[in-house]
């Protein structure tokens, strides 16, 4: 292999074709238009960006972003861990149903979620009249944002960790039973230590996924400024007064905030799969 | 979307012995609990979009889905989605060829770097075409000058569709190819099969199944994104109105009865979606099983 070459020689053909083409097809795509938007938002003077992305419409915006997707996320953890130790270890009727249904935020488009949890939660709805009676409104509120964004956010810490799950050895629960353990202590010292990674990585996923969320939520939320406005509302309300610096500029602080999510989210894969290979 | 086909294999480890289960009762109860969670944010809304674009009749329902603007918009989606898929299906065979069986410096960041639509912000995949094509735009003056209108019109829609299904397709085929090596390949090669053959009687017919997975799932976002395309649309009723959008406008005109039947329509094809998916999963854990139980055969028989 020659020294200076990027790339070790193969005997198969193609590398120069299909590489050549993702990476053009990636820039055209995806990296020009992102270096497009950073650049705009630099159009504006320091002060001038700062003040916008600290602006107190647009503080309380990442208030309510990042808290409702904190607590969606967190909400998705408890349940999430627990539909996925029912999926994998119990067996019950229309489980397999259960099992392909848990997937329904991906496949239902975002705004047919947000038409519908409005409707199911609003004031008359089917679980709105119960809850608002019990003095709990949801649609309209800060509630309601959390309500559609623990939706979207649902598969993410199951399917991160029924894998684990699944190839978690029965041996080492027979070890640790065997020695004295009781089931609580087996699950809180053997089982739960195994699985940290894969919860961690599943918040991750399910907190990035709901801080960009827009479909789901503008409906419920009732987008009453200083209230229930999310980040990505505010975008688009800067894009509609022609403001294309202002939009720029709040883009780029979000984008900040997911590139530093995606990236604890590869540590946290490459950790995951560090243990999985070591188990 | 978190786990991939090839991360769905291989499952069903029973556990029975009473030493490493829970009590009955604790088992329905998290079941119950379980069962209620799934109850309260997943099956009563899906049946919602259903109850609601019935509540006028079957006559209304058939008459929102047949009027002219929703067929506009359904007419759209469907354009949108055929040129979305294949161009993603396109960049995700060759990107996972080049990643998969060739070794090189910076296939990580590469593999980050495909990953980044996930990351971004619905309404961000839209303002960056706006940016770019706008009247404000970068290339905005010189679009204008020449009469070519992207934002606003088909193919802004169609470039904010390509941008949020970018990653689908290749990175259900990265691990799958990764996965399979490259021997039976370089068999080809060295038995004279050029670059094509290679490709349509080896490579092809071992990643069909990663591949349909991956088409199921590019499709169900390509036809059900609503904030990116929203933000490039303009909203112009029967021109550039997909069916996510079309929905959100009969709901802000209070049209409820309209915007479930055409949701309603939507969520269809998220079950559509769901059955398929799993039926590969199915096909794909079926052939993994037999391929093993066959390696158990052959070892038997050596012996």
């Amino acid at each position: 292999m020659a020294r200076w070459s990027l790339k070790q020689r193969s005997v198969l053909p193609g590398f120069g074709l299909t590489l050549g083409y993702s990476l053009l097809y990636l820039s055209l795509i995806v990296l020009i238009p992102l270096v497009g938007l950073v650049l705009k938002s630099t159009s504006l003077t320091w002060e001038r960006f700062w003040q916008v992305v600290t602006e107190p419409r647009v503080m309380a915006s990442y208030r309510l972003s990042f808290g409702a997707s904190f607590l969606a996320a967190l909400i998705n953890t408890v349940f999430g861990v627990m539909t996925a130790w029912v999926l994998v270890r119990y067996r019950f009727p229309g489980k397999k149903i259960v099992d392909a249904l848990v997937d329904l935020p991906f496949a239902l488009p975002t705004a047919v979620a947000g038409i519908a949890l409005t409707s199911v939660y609003a004031g008359n709805g089917v679980l709105g009249r119960p809850l608002e009676a019990l003095g709990i409104p949801v649609a309209f509120t800060a509630t309601g944002v959390v309500v559609a964004l623990t939706f979207i956010g649902l598969p993410f810490v199951v399917r991160t960790l029924q894998p684990i799950l699944e190839d978690l050895e029965p041996e080492i629960e027979q070890a640790a039973a065997s020695l004295g353990a009781t089931r609580l202590q087996t699950i809180t010292r053997v089982i739960l230590p195994e699985l940290w990674p894969a919860i961690l990585t599943g918040f991750a996923l399910a907190f990035a996924r709901a801080l960009g969320e827009y479909g789901s939520v503008v409906f419920i939320s009732g987008n009453m400024p200083m209230r229930t406005e999310i980040t990505p509302l505010l975008i688009i309300i800067k894009l509609e007064q022609y403001d294309y610096g202002g939009a720029a500029a709040i883009a780029t602080v979000m984008l900040a905030a997911s590139f530093s999510l995606l990236l604890l989210i590869n540590v946290l894969q490459w950790w995951n799969a560090k243990r999985r290979v070591a188990v | 979307m978190a786990g991939g086909l090839a991360l769905r294999l291989g499952r069903g480890t029973a556990v029975g012995s009473r030493a490493v289960s829970e009590p009955t009762v604790v088992r329905w109860l998290l079941i119950g609990i379980t069962l209620l969670f799934l109850t309260l944010f997943l099956f009563v809304p899906l049946i919602a979009v259903f109850a609601q674009g019935f509540a006028k009749g079957i006559r209304v329902y058939f008459a929102s889905l047949f009027e002219a603007d929703a067929l506009a918009a359904i007419r759209l989606t469907l354009l949108a989605t055929a040129i979305a898929v294949p161009v993603n299906l396109v960049f995700g065979v060759a990107a996972a060829w080049a990643i998969a069986k060739f070794e090189f410096v910076g296939k990580s960041v590469l593999i980050t770097l495909i990953d980044l639509p996930f990351a971004v912000s619905p309404v961000i995949s839209g303002l960056v075409y706006v940016l770019m094509f706008g009247l404000q735009g970068w290339l905005g003056p010189w679009l204008s000058a020449h009469d070519i209108k992207i934002i606003f019109a088909v193919p802004g829609i169609v470039l904010a569709t390509m941008f949020i299904t970018f990653p689908f397709i290749a990175r259900e085929l990265i691990p799958l190819m990764q996965a399979q090596g490259t021997e039976e390949e370089q068999a080809a090669r060295v038995l004279g099969a050029n670059g094509w053959q290679m490709f349509f009687r080896i490579t092809l017919p071992n990643i069909k199944w990663g591949l349909l997975y991956g088409v199921i799932l590019c499709n169900a976002r390509a036809m059900g994104e609503f904030g990116a395309v929203s933000v490039v649309s303009g909203h112009i009723r029967g021109m550039t109105n997909t069916m996510p959008l079309h929905v959100e406008i009969l709901y802000n005109e209070y049209n409820f009865a309209a915007a479930f039947a055409v949701a309603s329509l939507l969520a269809l094809l998220a079950l559509v979606t769901l059955a398929a998916k799993s039926a590969v999963e199915w096909r794909v854990a079926r052939q993994l099983k037999a391929a093993q139980t066959a390696g158990r055969e052959e070892v038997r028989h050596e012996h």
